[in-house]
């Protein structure tokens, strides 16, 4: 991801909200092809920054590059925004018809009427919408409406594209369709993306990048494995959850038994996913159940894993362990347990969970 | 009862032989209060889309003002323009006193702050995140403030209905300033007070009559074109 070169460049940026510093990010850049997610509780700054990056919030320092040439001038904002696209979390229509929403973007940049005609086309059946054509934005539904804003936004052919929770407050299904569409046009034309979320099996699905912002900083950055597995500090782990990601490959499918590649070893789930496609598995640590010597019995875990045990840490009534079995792994035992177990740290152990209870998510490959 | 039947008989009569004064008047009225609807509209739209557009010092009192404005009393209009226009007064040399002229300036101080008014009210109430939209589409400052106002149309419509609305039905400030010259200043209001007074029921009742009509035409006609521009 590195070689290729930055394609947005934002340095030394400082915004004041009434005399407090709501956002300071001293660097931050984009790659050209590269889709980044911004997470984060409430008030982090997320959209501030992603509104910063386009010249639409006043900010106290900060500079932006844009293929190497900075953005300073009234007009060079303009072209920068005519390059771009942004799509925030109400649709926010104009009162028009669909067609004249999705033609929007390219009236303002005053294309001819036939280029915008064909252009809104493509993009109306891309998202298929070509249909409702003529029917009056008022009259959609939610799933429709943000539809419809998504394809005024891709219309336009941006080279970088902005969400800002594009999806918040839709049902599942819509949301997973929506964000499929959405998905397939990046990868065809190769557009950068930046997305704002809180869902982050979405931002894990899409994104080459995490960015996990607090209180105005960006606290941590990397790949979604690294930043998942390996929070910086205890706010990116309670932020980010518990849950074991592994990046994986589907090796087999058979009637929907799968079988993943993850760190040279298989582990057995259940999913659609066809052969050779990039996962993550996503573990619970409470459903990882930790045995000392050879497991007597018979079990209906799936995966057994030989490991060793890395860190114990008390987390109240329980402890969590991290498992080095090849993978990093998390596991949750009780006090209880942990005693009669007599665990300790470097203690060679035996982690197994249940085919069933491994979380796919497909991913982007890298 | 006699003198309502007998009224509208011939306010009927007046009305269906043209009567070329009954005409006259309703013509000017037309033309005075469509000249003073339009010059608000002018003045109303672009102050008051710059006024919620922008921010500076003392907004909310100008907005409060504005807002008071909404229901300036004809008649202060009346005497302040009078004052104004009068011989020896600020703006005497223009020799505008008792003269349509007159009556479109005092319209359009009634009916400026109305439009000026709704048309803030309605840039306000657009989704606070509309701008950025527009903005991240791509726009320039000029287009952005095209589309806010194609936004805001349906509310603007209105505050241009209840403009011409307030200003056809006006009397105290036409009177004033206008001075109901016989066939030059004589509008719908200044006529019917005029007539009424004589005891010429069936005149008073016909200049009613269409001004009521004007009323309910312009408002039909923007009605319509409010509802045919969003269907439900």
């Amino acid at each position: 991801m590195t070689q290729q070169p930055n394609l947005l460049d934002l340095k030394g940026l400082r915004v004041d909200r009434g005399g407090v510093t709501v956002l300071d990010v001293p660097s931050f850049s984009l790659c050209q092809n590269e889709f980044v997610s911004l997470i984060g509780p409430n008030g982090a700054g997320k959209s501030t920054l992603l509104l910063s990056l386009l010249g639409l919030m006043k900010r106290q320092t900060g500079t932006v590059t844009y293929r190497g040439s900075a953005v300073t001038s009234q007009a060079q904002w303009l072209d920068l925004r005519r390059r771009t696209a942004m799509v925030l979390q109400e649709p926010l229509l104009f009162d028009s018809t669909v067609f004249d929403n999705v033609a929007s973007g390219l009236k303002l940049r005053g294309l001819g009427r036939a280029e915008i005609k064909s252009r809104v086309a493509t993009y109306l059946e891309r998202f298929n919408l070509a249909h409702m054509a003529q029917r009056s934005a008022r009259r959609l539904s939610g799933g429709e409406a943000r539809r419809v804003s998504l394809a005024r936004a891709f219309a336009v052919e941006p080279e970088v594209i902005f969400f800002d929770e594009p999806f918040a407050n839709l049902d599942p299904p819509t949301r997973q369709a929506l964000t499929e569409d959405m998905d397939r046009i990046i990868r065809d034309r190769g557009i950068a993306a930046i997305l704002v979320t809180h869902d982050q099996s979405e931002a894990l699905r899409m994104s080459q990048r995490i960015v996990v912002m607090n209180r105005g900083s960006i606290v941590q950055q990397g790949t979604p494995a690294a930043v998942m597995n390996h929070p910086v500090n205890e706010f990116v782990a309670n932020f980010v959850g518990m849950e074991t990601i592994l990046e994986g490959e589907v090796v087999s499918n058979r009637q929907q038994q799968l079988a993943v590649r993850v760190a040279g070893r298989e582990i057995d789930t259940v999913g659609d996913e066809a052969p050779g496609v990039q996962v993550y598995c996503c573990i619970r640590p409470e459903n990882v159940t930790v045995t000392v010597g050879h497991p007597e019995e018979k079990s209906s875990a799936r995966n057994h894993f030989q490991g060793r045990i890395v860190e114990i840490a008390a987390m109240g009534p329980f402890l969590k362990l991290r498992l080095d079995c090849g993978f990093p792994l998390t596991a949750y035992v009780t006090r209880e347990s942990f005693t009669e177990l007599a665990l300790y740290e470097g203690m060679e152990i035996h982690a197994s969970f249940k085919a069933t209870s491994v979380h796919l998510i497909s991913r982007r490959a890298a | 009862m006699d003198v309502i039947l007998e009224g509208l008989t011939k306010a009927f009569q007046l009305l269906a032989s043209l009567d070329r004064e009954v005409l006259g008047i309703a013509l000017l009225s037309l033309k005075v209060s469509g000249l003073a609807t339009l010059f608000s509209l002018v003045i109303g739209l672009s102050v008051g889309t710059l006024v919620a557009l922008t921010s500076f010092p003392g907004k909310k009192i100008l907005v409060s003002v504005v807002n008071t404005g909404m229901g300036l009393p004809p008649v202060v209009v009346g005497l302040f323009v009078s004052i104004m226009l009068w011989r020896n007064g600020p703006l005497g040399y223009l020799e505008l006193l008792y003269t349509p002229t007159a009556i479109v300036i005092a319209q359009t101080v009634i009916a400026t702050p109305i439009v000026m008014g709704v048309t803030i009210g309605a840039m306000q109430n657009l989704p606070a995140n509309l701008r950025l939209q527009i903005l991240a589409l791509g726009a320039t400052r000029v287009q952005l403030v095209w589309m806010l106002i194609k936004e805001a149309r349906l509310p603007l419509m209105a505050g241009v209905m209840a403009g011409f609305g307030g200003v056809i039905s006006e009397v105290g400030a036409s009177i004033m300033v206008g001075g109901n010259v016989r066939g030059y200043t004589r509008v719908l209001t200044t006529a019917t007070v005029m007539e009424t007074g004589r005891g010429n029921f069936d005149m008073a009742i016909a200049l009613s009559v269409i001004l009521l009509l004007f009323c309910f035409a312009v408002n039909y006609i923007l009605t319509y074109i409010q509802q045919r521009e969003r269907p439900r």
